[in-house]
């Protein structure tokens, strides 16, 4: 791949999350105070000492936003990754396999779907115990029933092709069918799903901290800080925003490099103008 | 004055951005055609030839464009027209027949309504004459019931048909010029005759001009007053269809007239068949039966090819002998043992032992291996071959099919379509097998390169003593190659025997309907052949 042939718009989007995902890693050396500790009045203003401000504590908002940044980061990160293995790898055997169990994965897939992913995940979250790794794991699977289609599309397209027919007259496994005929050829949609994915994980944990069943206090993701901080706006105070922002402009920059990469992937972009 | 004059025709790509090169595709190209005259323009894929005859409609495809040359057509400077003036050219006075008609006609509408359109668009009739002349156009194209045809919707009537329509549909606003671009490439060799024949009678009727455009010269020898052959884009040889058929002045003109001369020494069949199909009947998910009662066998180090139109099984029997598609009944021996009916349920070994070569050498290797590791996998699968062991064995088989070590990091897409069918036959080659099933192998190539695949098949079978099943429609390929020919019609076998005795009169009528279409380059030879007809195909 060629840096030259990157659009701007994508270099941006990748800019702008590498700076975030460095300010997550170091952000004891990043934020000037603990994001847990009370360090001024409640709702300042902006200032010198605080950049952004205080909360609703008197915690100052930047450090909580870097800090937060972290929770965000792993938690969307984290679900993604988990959503996508387990969607692909069910899709794809769905679509190698066939048959009756290919139609009870795929009908199985269509009922959780038909279920609003918000509420569902409200009534689950609110009978298992709250903590991160429940969270990831309901997420990951709310997700994983969108990446299964679209894994198992992409996956009965691949396997009506002639060089997924000849490995099976070689008398290849289905493991190796999938890993090293299918996958190479359906990764580039893949992973420009991913980055949609990703955007929409960071949405929906930022909703189901708002609903106040994401993470819980006194961590913060960046939802969570946008709830913490809503009252504020009815008094003309913008601490709320700043997170806000965050959330914004982090969603996106994944965009942007998720545009780019699915515009690789579509083969419609050929010739020039025309006549 | 000549209708079309093409002059230092020059048609290049449009480059996206600063750093992509421009590509010459059509360099230097001029040519006049005369009123009531056919130009046949020959070529391999990338010559430019239907470049060339989209041009005279002043069209250029999406990322080209006309950079230098002039283009008159009936006195009118294409180069200089306005937009309006194009509109107008196209449809009335130039019209175009594609390739592929399926793809040309909207599947929603009765043919009636999308041939006269046109006409009726720009005024040229009104709608009660424009379908009666289609009528006339419909009987003159061998249409059956002429008067009630046109109400018919596209998915109703048959490949060559649709064809057909399409020339009445370009027709039928009496144009001056129509540009034909391999309009029966996709026809079966029993359909093909018959649209040609049809398009000829229905060019003289309509006292119209043609640009003919085709890869096959024996196709063009036959409709085309003078033809133009071209390569890479540019002109190699011009002149009258007789002068480059009987004196052909350039190297490549001469190699394509003398192309499909191959023969190979027919071997007598012994009593050890490898493979053996006996009275198989196959359905695809018990639909309608596509094989009935069929058996063949081919024996080690011979060539059996199975023939016939499409549709008639030929690709299912291969099915059905590697095991994609299990029978309904009879059974598959090898080396006299049964062979289990699916893939799954065959050993490795019985699995080595029979190859398979498909059609579409595209499709048929992952875009995303290299090279070395496409012929490497058959190695390790099956013989368990590691790293330098591997890698010069794959250099064996690059080497026997006549390519080198430089294409082991390659992948597909840097190969041109016989570079990738020779890759495919080393595959195969590399499990070592006794078997190697050929589904159309050549057909997807041009002559030449085709060609060459079979001259290197031949090669093979004499150094590994391999035996081949070799599906084809093409009867010059059988001619070159086979031992034994099976040929299939709607499921059945209808002959079966050694070379000399299937060509060797008398024939069934089927197999004579067959051996007589294969276009032969000669003049009139078509004339010829329709009059002396005994039955038509499935498909007509």
């Amino acid at each position: 791949m060629n840096w030259r042939e990157v659009p701007w718009s994508a270099r941006v989007g990748l800019f702008v999350i590498l700076v975030i995902v460095v300010m997550s890693i170091f952000a004891p050396l990043v934020a000037p105070y603990l994001g847990s500790d009370i360090v001024g009045d409640v709702w300042e203003s902006s200032s010198d000492q605080f950049l952004f401000g205080t909360d609703n504590l008197g915690r100052d908002i930047f450090s909580r936003v870097v800090y937060g940044g972290r929770t965000t980061l792993l938690i969307a990160f984290a679900a993604s990754v988990i959503s996508f293995t387990l969607g692909a790898v069910l899709g794809f055997f769905a679509a190698v396999q066939k048959g009756w169990l290919d139609q009870l994965l795929s009908r199985g897939n269509d009922t959780l779907m038909s279920l609003p992913t918000l509420i569902f995940a409200l009534v689950v979250l609110s009978v298992l115990p709250t903590n991160v790794i429940t969270l990831i794991l309901v997420m990951a699977i709310l997700d994983a029933t969108r990446v299964y289609r679209l894994g198992r599309a992409i996956a009965v397209d691949i396997e009506a092709q002639d060089y997924v027919e000849m490995a099976r007259l070689r008398g290849e496994k289905r493991m190796w069918i999938i890993l090293f005929e299918i996958l190479p050829n359906a990764l580039v949609p893949l992973i420009a799903e991913f980055g949609l994915r990703f955007s929409f994980a960071i949405l929906f944990l930022s909703s189901l901290s708002f609903l106040g069943l994401g993470v819980q206090p006194p961590d913060a993701d960046w939802g969570a800080l946008v709830k913490e901080n809503k009252d504020g706006i009815a008094f003309g105070i913008s601490a709320a925003l700043v997170p806000a922002t965050a959330i914004a402009i982090l969603t996106v920059s994944v965009n942007l490099v998720a545009d780019w990469l699915l515009s690789k992937t579509s083969n419609l972009q050929v010739g020039g103008e025309g006549n | 004055m000549p209708l079309v004059k093409v002059r230092n025709l020059r048609i290049e790509t449009v480059p996206r951005d600063k750093n992509t090169p421009i590509t010459v595709l059509v360099d230097d190209v001029s040519f006049d055609l005369k009123k009531g005259r056919v130009l046949g323009l020959i070529g391999e894929s990338g010559a430019g030839k239907s470049t060339i005859g989209l041009s005279v409609l002043a069209y250029a495809r999406n990322g080209c464009a006309i950079t230098g040359g002039e283009i008159f057509v009936n006195g009118c400077d294409l180069m200089k027209a306005s937009d309006a003036d194009i509109r107008e050219l196209r449809g009335t006075h130039v019209a175009y027949v594609a390739q592929s008609a399926a793809a040309g006609f909207n599947p929603a509408h009765r043919l009636n309504k999308q041939i006269i359109e046109a006409t009726v668009r720009h005024g040229t009739h009104n709608h009660h004459d424009a379908l009666k002349y289609a009528q006339e156009l419909f009987a003159q194209l061998g249409l059956p019931d002429p008067a009630n045809f046109g109400s018919r919707f596209p998915h109703q009537v048959s490949g060559g048909q649709l064809q057909r329509a399409m020339t009445a549909m370009a027709l039928c606003s009496k144009p001056e010029l129509i540009v034909f671009d391999e309009p029966t490439t996709a026809l079966d060799v029993t359909t093909q005759i018959d649209v040609l024949a049809a398009i000829k009678r229905a060019i003289h009727f309509a006292d119209t001009t043609a640009l003919y455009i085709t890869h096959d010269l024996a196709v063009v020898a036959q409709i085309a007053d003078e033809i133009m052959v071209l390569r890479h884009g540019k002109m190699v040889e011009y002149g009258s269809t007789e002068q480059i058929l009987h004196q052909p002045r350039a190297k490549y003109t001469n190699q394509l007239v003398s192309v499909r001369k191959i023969q190979s020494d027919e071997k007598v069949a012994t009593d050890n068949a490898v493979l053996e199909m006996c009275n198989v009947d196959a359905a695809y998910g018990g639909g309608i039966k596509v094989l009935l009662n069929v058996s063949m066998s081919v024996c080690a180090g011979q060539t059996l090819a199975v023939v016939g139109e499409s549709g008639s099984g030929k690709s299912t029997a291969a099915r059905v002998m590697t095991g994609l598609l299990p029978p309904l009944s009879g059974e598959v021996l090898f080396n006299k043992e049964p062979l289990q009916p699916t893939t799954e349920q065959r050993s490795r070994e019985q699995l080595r032992d029979v190859q398979m070569i498909s059609q579409m050498p595209d499709v048929a290797l992952n875009p995303r291996q290299r090279i070395g590791n496409i012929i490497g996998r058959p190695l390790t699968f099956y013989f368990g071959m590691k790293r330098s062991e591997r890698r010069q064995r794959v250099i064996e088989l690059l080497k026997a099919v006549e390519l080198d070590e430089s294409y082991l990091q390659r992948l597909p897409g840097q190969l041109s379509g016989g570079e990738k069918q020779r890759v495919c036959i080393a595959r195969a080659l590399a499990a070592k097998p006794q078997v190697i099933i050929c589904d159309e192998v050549t057909s997807a190539l041009d002559p030449l390169v085709a060609d060459d695949i079979l001259k290197l098949l031949l090669k093979l079978q004499r150094e590994t003593n391999v035996a081949y099943i070799f599906i084809t429609h093409d009867i010059a390929t059988v001619r070159a190659i086979a031992d034994n020919i099976v040929v299939m019609y709607q499921g059945k076998v209808i002959e079966i025997g050694s070379k000399t005795e299937v060509f060797s009169p008398p024939h069934h009528d089927y197999t004579h309907l067959l051996l007589s279409s294969v276009p032969e380059m000669k003049l009139g030879w078509m004339e010829e052949v329709i009059e002396q007809r005994r039955m038509h195909s499935a498909d007509n």
